[in-house]
């Protein structure tokens, strides 16, 4: 991190961080709602999976906490469904980095299980439960998307020599 | 994978674990805090308003495109356009100055009918211009940002409207934006009556973004699809007459108490319009300052 050329590409971390943010409260036809793709939790696993000494706890608390205050939702609920996400990811992410794109998405699958586990169990206690069968939908199309995301992140980073 | 090819610095690599447990448990603890006492609505509002000055360039940045389109649309349309729109607007216009001098007469007919009564006289309040930010929130819920806040007078519990009725209330103030409920939304209930019978009855919100429900009206309740809600006034939150929702569907089932209703509303719910603010006669609520419409830049002023 002493190297100025390094320390320079940070904001391609915060720049995909704020995509992230804007995709996720891009206005979209009342139908398609559901089936927005959880932005956030890709860019969180990759930064995650591919940076862990710099992308870590505290910055996953600081950007569920916008996307709370953002989405409208409970101060600390998407700040508690993404640390989940990331501690995960954190945990195994020397496993994770080394295997294949399909079990990646597989791992990326069961990380997306465990989110929208953690935003529903929320929302199930506030009683806001309707519409449960179309909660599931991002799950299914995040993961789906989880290859070509990571194809263009670590294009990304590999452009700009983000480490 | 890319990843492991580049060089690692291996003392990094090994000696800190970036998962901590303690400090995941800790920033949990610290998330499940948050929610627990910002379920009991008015303990954040400090850190509420904080984050909504913080996150309000996103929501610009995302309401930007449409705005710039309707600015676009203005400033390109076809002169013929523009005087068909001028003519449509001033045939509009005299209609409604026509409906306004009844409304003065029965107004005034009102006033004198209600000191018979000896009934408090109804008071009017005013309203202030906003503009529903193009931006969406949790799709489970229906909650739309609007591009005034503390700043304008805006508080907790303010009446939004448009043209054709009651829109939703305000349920969080920011500095400079605020978030709306809808009416439509699973946490609202609104106090109406059915416009040609007074029946009251509460309508509340549910997951679908055009319908409202009914569901304490007896099975013999006189209400039929057509039937206008207008706000009752009796929940001391809405002003009172102000249309909300047209019946769409009665279902009486002869087993059930109760029947099954649902309504429309009537107001345009949509993003990216603009709406109206009720500031009420009364002296309870701070009074707004004169200006109406202003595109301030949000500022940094310390909220409240």
């Amino acid at each position: 991190m002493r190297n100025p050329i390094r320390r320079r590409a940070n904001w391609v971390i915060v720049v995909t961080y704020v995509v992230a943010l804007l995709l996720s409260i891009w206005p979209l036809p009342d139908w398609a709602e559901p089936f927005r793709p959880a932005w956030l939790v890709l860019t969180t696993v990759y930064w995650c999976l591919f940076l862990p000494h710099r992308v870590g706890l505290l910055v996953t608390f600081v950007v569920g906490i916008l996307m709370d205050s953002l989405t409208g939702s409970l101060l600390g609920e998407h700040a508690l469904a993404l640390l989940l996400v990331a501690w995960v990811t954190l945990k195994l992410h020397l496993q994770i980095r080394v295997y294949p794109w399909w079990q990646q998405t597989l791992v990326v699958l069961n990380l997306m299980l465990l989110y929208s586990f953690v935003l529903f169990w929320v929302d199930g206690m506030l009683g806001y439960t309707q519409g449960s069968l179309l909660r599931w939908m991002p799950v299914l199309i995040t993961t789906l998307l989880w290859p070509w995301m990571m194809q263009l992140l670590s294009a990304l980073q590999q452009r700009y020599q983000v480490s | 994978m890319f990843a492991l090819h580049r060089p690692q610095r291996s003392p990094q690599l090994f000696s800190s674990n970036p998962a901590g447990a303690l400090r995941t448990l800790l920033l949990m603890a610290v998330c499940i805090a948050l929610m627990f006492y910002d379920h009991q609505r008015g303990h954040l509002q400090k850190i509420h308003a904080a984050l909504s000055t913080l996150v309000y360039p996103v929501q610009a940045a995302v309401n930007a495109p449409y705005a710039l389109a309707g600015w676009a649309q203005e400033k390109l349309a076809m002169h013929t356009a523009l005087v068909k729109e001028n003519t449509r607007l001033k045939q509009e216009l005299l209609m409604d100055s026509v409906q306004l001098q009844q409304t003065a007469a029965l107004e005034q007919e009102n006033a004198r009918l209600r000191e018979l009564l000896q009934a408090g006289a109804k008071l009017s309040g005013h309203v202030v211009l906003a503009t529903l930010l193009a931006a969406d929130m949790d799709p489970f819920r229906h909650m739309i940002v609007i591009d005034k806040g503390a700043d304008a007078g805006v508080y907790e519990g303010q009446t939004l409207l448009d043209a054709r009725g009651i829109i939703g209330q305000v349920i969080q103030v920011g500095p400079v934006s605020s978030e709306v409920a809808l009416i439509t939304d699973p946490s609202q209930a609104i106090q109406v009556q059915v416009n040609r019978t007074s029946l009251r009855t509460l309508a509340i919100g549910g997951a679908d973004v055009d319908t409202l429900s009914l569901p304490y009206l007896a099975n013999n309740a006189d209400v039929k699809p057509g039937d206008l809600l207008v706000t009752s006034g009796l929940d001391g939150h809405y002003p009172a007459g102000y249309p909300v929702a047209v019946i769409t569907h009665v279902h009486r089932d002869p087993a059930e108490p109760f029947a099954s209703v649902t309504a429309q509303p009537v107001a345009d719910l949509d993003r990216g319009h603009d709406v109206l603010l009720y500031f009420p006669a009364v002296a309870s609520a701070p009074v707004p300052k004169p200006e109406v419409r202003s595109t301030k830049k949000p500022s940094r002023r310390r909220p409240r």
